[in-house]
């Protein structure tokens, strides 16, 4: 059993590792500290950590004007408000002038669990991905995650990083450049697209197929925006059907990034595997991983639908 | 600048205001018209700005919070040299540095992008806590809209000024009594402003004329108060300088005809 480990956790770490080699980092958070895990740089550096209060709309905005000032704020809460709440000020106050604003923001998709659908964001990949020039991107585990801060802090431009409440299994090594996608399964049978999480589900999931004789590709599709569309189409072609996985809404995230690049361009078939157009609830979760049907064995079964 | 210096720099800045509406045949000329003094003072007065070296690290900052006075912020921005005056013409045409709205990636001199009502002064916010947490002894100056405190994001960024104790932040107010479709207290009544904006922390200064340069220039100069932002609410009048403007809540978002324009110039002296 692999170690587990919540992208969040390795986001808060890699954050003090990040801000002891670059004095122009500084953290904002909205009275969340403690759950998006900026706890740890607001211990090791309080005086480079600005907790902004319940005041979504105001921090991100205030992220802007620090980065004006030459300095690199990475700005947290959870998904539903820093993407959802604040979208108006991301879009015009950081987006629009191309500020140098590192969003990244916890408790995304449906594994939030217990809080219920009102803090599970399902839509932020659709709202984020949609700003003229927004990266966007989903680690897939505590290693990427920690790979794509130092990422963020080496581009320019405003960015939105994804993370998750719930520990999830810590995958091998993959080396992580902004845009590429990585192959970490190959396959010739379907190609099965995914992010975040649903990553080791997906592998979960096409190592039961293989005991069913299914040649399935796994490809961790970690930057939405700007999408790896050599590798989508390469694999689409090769395999011929295509699966995306993805803890969000199958209307506007991953799925709907894939559909983009490869309509009109690759001859096959489509299934989108995701939160279908629901708001989430309260559980454990697991348990409510399962009632959208985001676990491995249930990932294999829908897919088997398409073969 | 003297009095008479800064008089003559507020005519020349309406007399923009009302060419660039006017050649546009769109904009906002009430409430550019009403912060022409508020905005030429503080350029002029009090901000460390070099107009040839617009990025310069250490320069002082001002964010236009209300992003539809825009013609007046190009108009200082102009008169001072930021730009040529021969950008005017393109105010509000395709592909202009001159947007509707200020465009931080476009113009020299604007350092942030604003338009949507109540996120400059969050904007402001951030700069001023930035200077602080890098010791720099830079300066931030923010105008907002009256109407623009109806936005709750106003009042965030108030609450936050006051508690990192942002004494570099100095926060303009418009008080010109209009909005789009009417008085403020016809629309949403603001209340006692002057308490509110004290409860929030604000050392807080009221000036009777806000359209008075000796006045707006004595609130200005008003030594801060250690540890707390500083709030200037300047009563004006909106469509200040154009008779058939000053006061007509009509004259918000509307360009001047050819007839109206030359009046309009002719009062402001040709």
């Amino acid at each position: 059993m692999a170690e587990k480990i919540a992208t969040r956790e390795a986001y808060g770490k890699a954050l003090v590792e990040l801000g002891g080699q670059n004095e122009q980092v500084v953290v904002l958070d909205a009275d969340l500290a403690g759950a998006t895990m900026t706890k740890y740089f607001k211990e090791a550096y309080p005086q480079r950590f600005f907790d902004m209060g319940i005041a979504e709309c105001n921090m991100v905005a205030a992220a802007a004007g620090l980065s004006t000032m030459g300095l690199i704020p990475f700005c947290s809460t959870f998904a539903m408000f820093g993407a959802g709440r604040a979208y108006e000020q991301v879009r015009n106050s950081i987006a629009y002038p191309k500020f140098n604003v590192k969003l990244c923001m916890s408790h995304a998709g449906v594994s939030v669990g217990e809080d219920g659908g009102s803090h599970q964001c399902v839509e932020d990949l659709a709202l984020m991905r949609v700003i003229p020039g927004m990266t966007v991107i989903v680690p897939a585990d505590a290693n990427e995650a920690r790979k794509a801060v130092f990422a963020l802090a080496e581009m320019q431009g405003p960015a939105y990083l994804r993370l998750a409440r719930l520990a999830s299994p810590v995958l091998e090594e993959q080396p992580f450049t902004i845009g590429k996608a990585n192959v970490l399964r190959e396959g010739t049978d379907v190609a099965v697209f995914a992010c975040g999480l649903m990553v080791s589900e997906a592998l979960e999931a096409a190592e039961t197929l293989a005991a069913q004789g299914v040649s399935a590709a796994v490809i961790n599709v970690h930057t939405i925006k700007p999408i790896d569309a050599e590798c989508l189409t390469r694999y689409a072609r090769q395999c011929g059907r295509v699966v995306t996985v993805e803890e969000h809404s199958v209307i506007g995230g991953l799925g709907d990034a894939v559909a983009s690049v490869l309509m009109g361009q690759v001859d096959c078939r489509f299934m989108k595997l995701g939160v279908q157009d629901q708001f989430g609830q309260s559980g454990k979760a697991m348990d409510v991983l399962e009632e959208y049907r985001l676990t491995a064995p249930q990932i294999a079964e829908d897919i088997r639908k398409i073969l | 600048m003297t009095t008479q210096d800064l008089t003559q720099f507020c005519t020349e800045v309406r007399k923009d205001i009302i060419n660039m509406t006017a050649n546009a045949g769109s904009g906002h000329p009430g409430g550019s018209l009403s912060a022409v003094e508020l905005v030429a003072c503080t350029f002029c007065t009090q901000m460390r700005v070099d107009p040839k070296n617009p990025h310069d690290p250490k320069r002082d900052r001002f964010v236009l919070s209300k992003g539809h006075a825009a013609p007046c912020y190009y108009g200082v921005l102009a008169e001072l040299g930021f730009f040529s005056k021969d950008e005017f013409a393109n105010f509000r045409q395709l592909h202009s540095i001159l947007q509707g709205h200020p465009d931080a990636k476009k113009v020299p001199g604007i350092d942030a992008s604003t338009g949507s009502l109540g996120q400059g002064l969050s904007i402001a916010v951030g700069m001023a806590l930035g200077a602080k947490a890098q010791g720099l002894d830079t300066r931030v100056y923010c105008l907002c809209g009256d109407g623009e405190c109806q936005e709750g994001q106003i009042w965030e960024a108030l609450m936050s000024a006051a508690h990192y104790q942002l004494d570099n932040l100095t926060v303009l107010i418009d008080n010109n009594g209009l909005q789009i479709d009417g008085a403020n207290g016809e629309v949403m009544s603001l209340g006692d402003l002057p308490s509110k904006l004290r409860a929030f922390g604000a050392q807080t200064l009221e000036v009777a004329d806000g359209n008075d340069i000796e006045q707006v220039l004595a609130a200005l100069n008003a030594p801060s108060q250690p540890g707390k932002p500083k709030c200037i609410l300047a009563h004006t009048v909106k469509g200040k300088g154009v008779s058939f403007m000053e006061n007509q809540v009509g004259w918000h978002g509307k360009a001047p005809s050819a007839e109206q324009r030359a009046q309009a110039l002719a009062e402001l002296g040709g």
